[in-house]
């Protein structure tokens, strides 16, 4: 017969209490998610109709919708991602395919994960002073984008780069050993199996972007636009800047108008992140090898 | 592609070896390594793990370029030309097939990894490529198992499938070498019996090499073998003579006895 000392039971008691306590710790940790989504949903909801979604703002933006700032956020996004995403990739590739490991190399390295920490604030104020003045793109989507795609640039790096160390170097190897060169390998070999990867880490930088606010706030977002950008060179309306705008700078908005602002654009990143999770699965499910 | 150098008078000597040495990242992995690899044979290479065995092979087709910190001193000459004169490696590695422990199947269908080779030297014509594909299959004993269904994965055949299909993608190179590393580790014994028998038959095209961590396969198919330890070449002999006691070394006959390794 096994008899629990003083000891074991003293134990286990506190391992109960741990586990108790790193359970609640979690819950905290949901807690804050789950009450913005539900305060957006019930407060804002009620503002969602085709006409706030595809109308433009009027009577000083207290009444009418937000065509004009979802337009924006498009262009905003997809003329960044137009920017980002070549110089991203190649990098990327550069620095797992072909770069040898040397100090040039690991200062590339260092000053990616430097990107990754500057402030947004100071991205701004870059893109203000390189694109918006030096290269003379005034306050545009240009410029406002080319911000935005400095700024992720270093998050496709680095998901592209994760996702083409994900093929096997023995792939790599045997291709070499035929004859091919490293642009071979990478066409034939290394891109086909790690393009649902990049495209992963493509989408999670779309719905980063479409959240911004600091960095395009100078550099080519406006207040308010009546009109729907016709080109890269016009300013934009965007969802972030409005949301802040109508929160904090315009009297007498009514109140589920930020929320039903604030519901749409956190439905974008959402339904963004949703399908980078569906493609992951859908990667995961028709594995190769 | 002008490869057809005159015939020199070691034209039955494939690779000849002079002085290798081999370090990574300044550390010595294989040195005074001095051996002539005769012309359509079999020349076995034997010795425990570590001894240097597959960075030999990564010498004679100049892997070493892609192998951060490998560096190789000494000359290896493939064909009477020193591998390092090529001012493509790639076409330097065309030439030569090679075969590793571990089957890699690529991840694409069995018929891309057999036409793979050809695609990447400019073949389009579907009509030549199912002619290539059909007949390094067949030549790697694989064709029967797979001929209907050349549209699955390669790299999800099982182990003996993935060798002879990487065998069958290294053919497909059409080579005058062929470097075998350690091939049937990963393979059963019937399949490797059947492996064997198809290297006995493609040396009267190509150059063997074959390293191998089973003494008795090198007795099987070798003419000639090396015995490598310790990242030294300790001899080269006629591979009856080797195994009937008449080796140079006695380390040689204790190893191929079984005594270590």
């Amino acid at each position: 017969m096994f008899e629990a000392t003083e000891r074991n039971r003293r134990n286990r008691k506190v391992e109960g209490l741990f586990r108790l306590l790193f359970l609640w710790m979690t819950c905290m940790l949901i807690l804050p998610v789950a009450l913005i989504l539900g305060v957006l949903i019930v407060r804002g909801g009620p503002a969602i109709s085709w006409e706030f979604l595809f109308t433009r703002p009027i009577d000083n933006m207290t009444a009418g919708g937000i065509l004009p700032a979802l337009v924006g956020t498009v262009w905003l996004v997809v003329v960044a991602l137009i920017a980002s995403v070549p110089v991203g990739v190649a990098a990327a590739l550069y620095l797992s395919e072909y770069a040898p490991d040397n100090r040039l190399t690991r200062a590339i390295n260092l000053a990616i994960i430097n990107l990754a920490g500057v402030p947004s604030i100071v991205h701004a104020l870059f893109g203000l002073g390189a694109f918006v003045i030096f290269f003379r793109f005034g306050t545009s989507i240009l410029a406002a984008s080319l911000t935005l795609a400095i700024m992720t640039l270093p998050v496709v790096i680095v998901a592209t780069r994760e996702s083409l160390q994900t093929v096997p170097l023995a792939f790599r190897e045997a291709c070499w050993n035929m004859g091919a060169t490293r642009w071979q390998t990478i066409r034939k070999v290394v891109l086909p199996n790690s393009v649902s990867g990049i495209l992963t880490g493509v989408i999670l930088e779309v719905s980063r972007t479409a959240g911004e606010t600091a960095p395009i706030m100078f550099t080519g977002a406006a207040v308010f636009m009546p009109f729907l950008p016709q080109g890269v060179l016009d300013q934009t309306m965007a969802m972030s800047l409005h949301l802040f705008v109508i929160s904090t700078q315009v009297p007498d908005v009514p109140e589920h108008m930020p929320f039903g602002v604030a519901l749409v654009l956190i439905s974008l990143v959402l339904a963004m992140n949703g399908l980078s999770i569906a493609f992951r699965v859908y990667l995961r499910g028709r594995k190769k090898w | 592609m002008s490869t057809a150098a005159p015939p020199s008078a070691d034209s039955d000597c494939a690779i000849d070896v002079v002085d290798l040495a081999i370090r990574y990242h300044g550390q010595l992995a294989l040195s005074g390594v001095t051996l002539k690899v005769p012309a359509h044979d079999i020349f076995g290479v034997i010795g425990p793990a570590n001894s240097g065995k597959t960075s030999f092979l990564r010498a004679v087709n100049r892997m070493d370029l892609m192998t951060a910190g490998m560096e190789v001193s000494g000359s290896v000459r493939v064909e009477g030309r020193d591998v390092r004169s090529w001012r493509n490696p790639y076409a330097l590695r065309q030439r030569i097939g090679v075969v590793f422990p571990l089957p890699v199947g690529l991840p694409m269908t069995i018929y891309e990894n057999v036409a793979l080779s050809s695609r990447l030297r400019g073949t389009r014509n579907k009509a030549d490529l199912d002619v290539i594909v059909e007949r390094c299959l067949r030549r790697a004993a694989l064709w029967d198992e797979v001929k209907d269904r050349l549209d699955s994965l390669g790299s999800l055949l099982s182990g003996g499938q993935q060798q002879r299909l990487t065998i069958a993608r290294a053919l497909s190179q059409d080579p005058s070498i062929l470097l075998l590393d350690e091939f049937s580790i990963a393979v059963d014994p019937v399949t490797t019996m059947r492996i064997e028998e198809v290297l006995s038959e493609l040396k009267s095209e190509m150059t063997i090499v074959l390293v191998t961590n089973l003494v008795q396969q090198a007795r099987r198919l070798a003419s000639q073998t090396a015995f490598f330890l310790t990242g030294e070449l300790v001899e080269v002999t006629e591979t009856e003579a080797m195994f009937e006691g008449a080796a140079q070394d006695p380390r040689t006959t204790a190893y191929v006895e079984g005594k270590f390794g």
